[in-house]
């Protein structure tokens, strides 16, 4: 099992959960996150003050998936939110030791 | 604040006038017992028959009243609310508030006697102290019950009014003006928002109302001030208003010195929706403030009011564009404060000047005061927060200038405008402004102190002062 973490642009959100539920995925997390990659901030003025904003909002989105699946869903994620500027995002892949479905207690495969 | 100092404004507040609640019988009214309908004076508030009122212009002054209240509460409160940064928003809201409460009794007790009524051309006299002899006794009712006394029956079926709007009641222009003595020291709030104490801001705005508002507006609107008598113009309160908080805001700002972290951490407005919101009301308001200074429903209330639009509307594209040329980008806090800037330089213009007039007026408010915001702000040092005299003091300034220029001898009934006389009111408010101002700030810092401590401006002044925030 693999536990699938994807910063990506918040409007791509959408269109990234569309195309893993079509891959069969059954569960996502999603969480508004604030930091900096090479995009860096912005320059925000107001009123002739600049306020340089370091960290830039994004979408996280967490996926655990079977093994099987896991390519795949990486793939539709960088397909979906690349717009092949700077601030795309990164996808972080990590192995999964457990997963437990907390209502029925089920363990791995069968609670995903 | 201590419970002393506490207690003691509660019963400045509080104090009982002998006369307040016993029927009102001014002497001004024992001569007018003839039946002939008496002329109401030109110099001092008079008794008239209550069929003399003038309802067009009745109606007019109660709607504008409504209006210019809106300005502060919660106009004013939420272009401000809306610049701070989340956790100090209910401490700016309540700030506008609190001086429209705090004002509204010091007004009934003694501000608008001294604004507007006749006494020396410095400050006026104290005949109308808690509303003394602002009376209005209905025909019948009135007559059965007291018909025994002479002197209620002098005035049975009358109304007083003020020598400065004689066709409607003195309640309605007294209560009019109150909203004006209340918007202007709320002005001054962006000067020193999200630092100074709440006891301290009750306690200047108290003493600043009396003895800095009450005495401009004598000299400049009741017609025995040395600036009226002078020819000095200003329809609206432009001086008044506008150049006097927006000086009160520059001493506040040098008194109270810079927030912590200013130029080190983000100070970004938390929330422009509100801040658009309370400008547009502000501007809405206006109607009142300008077209109502007409002080009737009248030509000229409709030339103030056409005036008003042209010059904000011109004002906030001049502000756009100069900032869209500078930084970029048209920025929507640029065009909220660039139409508040034009509000504030048409006011004292908006009875005198025609719309072609207005178009410069409002140009040259929308340029200068981008300029005063962004690069005199920056260039001085001082923390002016939120450009309560960058765009009050300068857009005032530049009105009140530029009514003398334009002034149409048409328009006012003959009197012509001149620069040099605008110059003298602007120049004396100015200084007896900044001076007094300062004054009281420093007695003020002394006693019991002007700023929070800085672990309290850290937190927030919303947990800090009041004990609450927002979500």
């Amino acid at each position: 099992m693999k536990l699938i973490t994807a910063i990506v642009r918040t409007h791509k959100l959408d269109e990234v959960r569309e195309a893993v539920g079509d891959l069969g995925v059954s569960g996502v997390t999603v969480t508004e996150v604030r930091g900096f990659g090479r995009q860096r901030g912005h320059t925000e003025v107001y009123r002739g003050a600049e306020y340089v904003v370091e960290f830039v909002p994004k979408t996280k989105i967490e996926i655990a998936v079977a093994d099987t699946l896991a390519e795949r869903v990486i793939e539709a994620i960088s397909t979906t939110a690349r717009t092949g500027k700077v601030g795309d995002g990164k996808i972080f892949v990590v192995d999964l030791e457990q997963v437990v479905r907390i209502r029925t207690g089920e363990r791995d495969a069968s609670a995903l | 604040m201590t419970t002393l100092s506490r207690s003691l404004l509660f019963v400045l507040l509080a104090l009982p006038a002998p006369l307040a609640w016993a029927d009102p019988l001014p002497a001004a009214v024992s001569a007018a017992a003839s039946t002939a309908p008496p002329a109401p004076s030109t110099t001092e508030p008079s008794v008239i028959l209550n069929s003399q009122i003038n309802s067009g212009d009745t109606a007019w002054m109660l709607a504008s009243m409504a209006l210019v209240l809106m300005m502060t509460v919660p106009g004013l409160a939420l272009f401000y609310g809306g610049m701070v940064r989340k956790k100090n928003v209910l401490a700016t809201l309540m700030q506008s508030f609190a001086i429209t409460c705090l004002v509204t009794l010091l007004w009934y007790v003694i501000g608008y006697s001294l604004a507007f009524t006749p006494g020396t051309p410095y400050i006026g006299g104290v005949s109308r102290l808690f509303r003394n002899g602002v009376i209005y006794i209905k025909d019948v009712a009135a007559a059965a019950a007291t018909k025994d006394t002479p002197a209620v029956a002098a005035v049975i079926g009358k109304v007083s009014v003020s020598h400065l709007g004689v066709t409607i009641p003195e309640t309605v222009y007294a209560m009019f003006q109150l909203t004006f003595a209340i918007i202007t020291p709320a002005l001054i709030c962006g000067a020193f928002a999200e630092r100074m104490k709440f006891s301290a801001m009750l306690w200047f705005m108290a003493i600043w109302s009396i003895i800095v508002y009450a005495p401009i507006a004598h000299w400049m609107w009741e017609p025995g001030g040395w600036g009226a008598t002078a020819g000095v113009l200003d329809f609206a309160g432009g001086t008044v208003v506008h150049i006097n908080s927006g000086i009160a805001a520059l001493a506040c700002a040098l008194a109270l010195g810079k927030r912590v972290g200013l130029n080190k951490e983000p100070m970004a407005p938390h929330n422009l929706v509100l801040t658009v919101i309370g400008a547009s009301l502000l501007w809405v308001g206006w109607f009142g403030f300008n077209a109502g200074s007409a002080v009737a429903a009248d030509g000229r209330a409709g030339m103030a009011m056409a005036v008003t639009q042209i010059a904000t509307a011109a004002a906030a594209l001049a502000w756009m564009f100069m900032e869209w040329t500078i930084k970029r980008k048209p920025s929507v806090l640029g065009i909220a404060s660039g139409a508040v800037a034009g509000l504030v330089a048409i006011t004292p213009a908006s009875g005198f000047v025609m719309p072609t007039p207005a178009v410069i007026i409002g140009i040259a408010a929308g340029v200068i005061c981008f300029l005063a915001a962004t690069s005199l702000k920056k260039a001085l040092g001082y923390d002016d927060s939120l450009d309560a005299f960058g765009v009050h003091c300068i857009g005032g300034t530049v009105g009140a200038l530029l009514t003398g220029v334009f002034a149409s001898a048409a328009l006012d009934g003959g009197q012509a405008g001149s620069v040099v006389t605008q110059l003298k009111g602007v120049l004396a408010t100015l200084v007896y402004g900044f001076v007094v101002s300062y004054l009281i700030l420093k007695v003020i810092d002394v006693t019991i102190g002007l700023r929070v401590t800085e672990e309290e401006e850290r937190e927030g002044l919303d947990v800090s002062l009041h004990g609450e925030h927002v979500e």
